[in-house]
């Protein structure tokens, strides 16, 4: 582990008498390709909006590159870095796809600001989302609106949007959730092909994803840190069989 | 493909400009022909009608005020049912100046009408745009009640219930006077002032500024999440558009030369609502759509049916509201796109 991007401290929410998240001591260095496991309820969103300051913590503390960042608010963290995808897709349905990604780059860059200019006279911010698209492999629905994608391509422009803001932190919250399997892989091929750079944390469900993109695994169980290692120690920990693989019945026996 | 992702690899030197979709986002904000219609017909009824453009100047009106209900409502989203707050707040300010004949040079006296609506529209904007939804609605209807309720209590200053009549306004320019007789000076005006205004916001939409305000009304959560900084842009936007719609009420006061408090009313608000739904919302044109079919349907359903032509309009409405959600240019695109879908590509 060489330098620390992202980290928590005894990080904590409750909602009421439910406490969603507890006391968790996390790290994810620069470069990171970690998975974040657990059962339904296991309190992985709620961390994540934790992360990305859509939930203030009730207690503990989160650090970016050592930076408290606690008290920041969401916007801010994105511009600090941290950038993040959605369990279900949240983009601008009516609008192209060449749009979804050209507002994102214009609030990175601040161009979103202008109020003066056209939006068609910044050819380079055009420019650029436009290559981000080729990335993806969406240059050819460039024009479509996201409503007239299939779900699978709708969950690659997320990715595509999230890589415009450059992040230093990538959360992507179970990326392929809700994606046929015959689209599965494109979205796996292109979390593959992410800037190596750029810690991602991955929330996930599917244990073929997990084994295949993730260097360490992280699992929560009932809002608290379970167990953590490389996916062998993990495939190979009774406890977590117990709690966890067990109910998938064994889905993890890909690799 | 192991090629690294990285968005600002030069790898691929295919210029944008090649897509058809960067192509039409790059071409989207130049002007096209018909654009120069609605300006050639304001001229031509100028000349077509001289006998109405007292209605002339009332339509001009119409259509700036939902224009600025336009950009809060259509572009940004704002759902918004006290708008005429800002348009009787421009309407007395010009009003008040002109009675106690404080200030009577029209072009100026427009631009103190916009700075007072812009500044009740920045204050209660900071409030009211933390909320959204029904609790959104309730205190834009709020805000209005209470203006209203101002403008009733200080009838010393106001008028109260009679208003304020025959508001002495300066001559344009010093030179074009404003004659109660005949509006012919009034209609150039209003068009003018329409026509500076119109480019004004046609210049925002299409600005970064307008895309992002695009991005909240389609999804606020995703604006968060790339790091808009959402209310901000909210309050300018309500700031701009509530200055605007006192530029409208302000144009109102000194081509009729007359405020009273129907300015501040609800009739008021709903019915640039429904002028903004009839014709289209957030598509610029929509204002100018629906602010001519709704005046002369007013106008011509009043002729033949003084009792009851409320009743061709509601059923005009129930039509626009089942088979045309985005209204007479929604439907209009629609058409367009399903005569493009059936032809080969």
């Amino acid at each position: 582990m060489t330098d620390i991007r992202l980290e928590t401290q005894a990080l904590s929410r409750r909602f009421g008498a439910l406490v969603a998240v507890q006391g968790i001591d996390f790290k994810l260095a620069a470069g990171a390709r970690h998975a974040l496991i657990g059962p339904n309820g296991a309190g992985k969103t709620t961390f994540i909006n934790l992360l990305t300051g859509v939930l203030p913590p009730t207690r503990g503390r989160v650090l970016l590159s050592g930076r408290d960042i606690t008290g920041t608010a969401q916007a801010e963290r994105v511009k600090l870095g941290i950038a993040r995808t959605f369990q279900i897709n949240r983009l601008f349905r009516g609008l192209s796809v060449l749009e979804n990604v050209c507002i994102a780059v214009s609030e990175r860059t601040g161009a979103a600001g202008t109020m003066f200019t056209a939006a068609g006279r910044r050819t380079d911010i055009i420019d650029e989302s436009m290559q981000l698209l080729q990335t993806f492999r969406l240059a050819d629905v460039a024009r479509h609106r996201i409503s007239e994608l299939p779900y699978g391509r709708q969950r690659l422009v997320e990715l595509a949007i999230t890589i415009g803001l450059k992040p230093e932190v990538l959360l992507l919250d179970e990326p392929a959730a809700g994606v046929p399997s015959a689209e599965s892989h494109i979205i796996l091929e292109a979390i593959e092909r992410l800037p190596e750079h750029i810690a991602v944390l991955i929330i996930e469900h599917d244990m073929d994803v997990v084994f295949r993109f993730a260097h360490r695994v992280t699992v929560m169980v009932s809002g608290a840190l379970f167990a953590e290692g490389t996916p062998r120690e993990i495939e190979a920990d009774a406890r977590v069989r117990e709690v966890y693989l067990g109910q998938a019945g064994h889905g993890a026996s890909h690799g | 493909m192991s090629a690294a992702a990285s968005p600002t690899g030069a790898a691929s030197a295919v210029s944008a400009g090649q897509n058809p979709a960067a192509r039409a986002l790059i071409r989207r904000h130049r002007l096209r022909w018909w654009e120069a219609l609605p300006w050639i017909a304001g001229i031509a009824f100028y000349f077509a009608f001289p006998d109405y453009l007292g209605f002339g100047c009332d339509l001009l009106v119409t259509i700036l005020f939902a224009l600025s209900l336009d950009l809060a409502l259509g572009y940004a989203g704002i759902i918004t049912l006290g708008h005429a707050a800002f348009f009787g707040a421009g309407a007395y300010t010009v009003g008040m100046l002109a009675t106690y004949n404080i200030w009577t040079e029209p072009i100026s006296s427009l631009l103190l009408a916009a700075v007072a609506a812009g500044v009740i529209g920045l204050l209660s904007g900071l409030v009211l745009l933390r909320t959204t939804g029904l609790t959104l609605l309730m205190l834009t209807l709020s805000t209005m009640a209470l203006l209203y309720e101002a403008a009733n209590m200080g009838a010393a200053y106001t008028g109260g219930f009679d208003g304020l009549p025959s508001l002495p306004i300066g001559p344009v320019f010093g030179v074009f006077e404003f004659n109660p007789l005949y509006s012919n000076t009034q209609y150039l005006f209003a068009l003018a002032v329409l026509f500076v205004c119109f480019v004004f916001v046609r210049t925002l939409v299409y600005s970064p500024f307008g895309q992002s305000l695009t991005g909240i009304r389609e999804n606020v959560l995703r604006m968060h999440a790339i790091g808009s900084p959402v209310r901000r842009r909210l309050i300018v936007c309500y700031t701009i558009s509530a200055a605007l719609a006192g530029v409208a009420g302000a144009l109102s006061a000194q081509t009729t030369a007359f405020v009273n408090l129907a300015v501040l009313g609800l009739d008021r608000s709903a019915t640039v609502f429904i002028v903004l739904i009839l014709g289209g919302y957030g598509r610029l044109y929509g204002a100018f759509i629906g602010a001519v079919v709704y005046l002369a349907l007013e106008h011509f359903l009043a002729q033949i049916y003084p009792a009851a032509w409320q009743l061709g309009l509601g059923l005009l409405l129930v039509l626009i509201a089942l088979f045309a959600r985005n209204g007479i240019l929604g439907l209009g695109d629609a058409l367009a796109r399903r005569y493009r879908a059936r032809r080969p590509t």
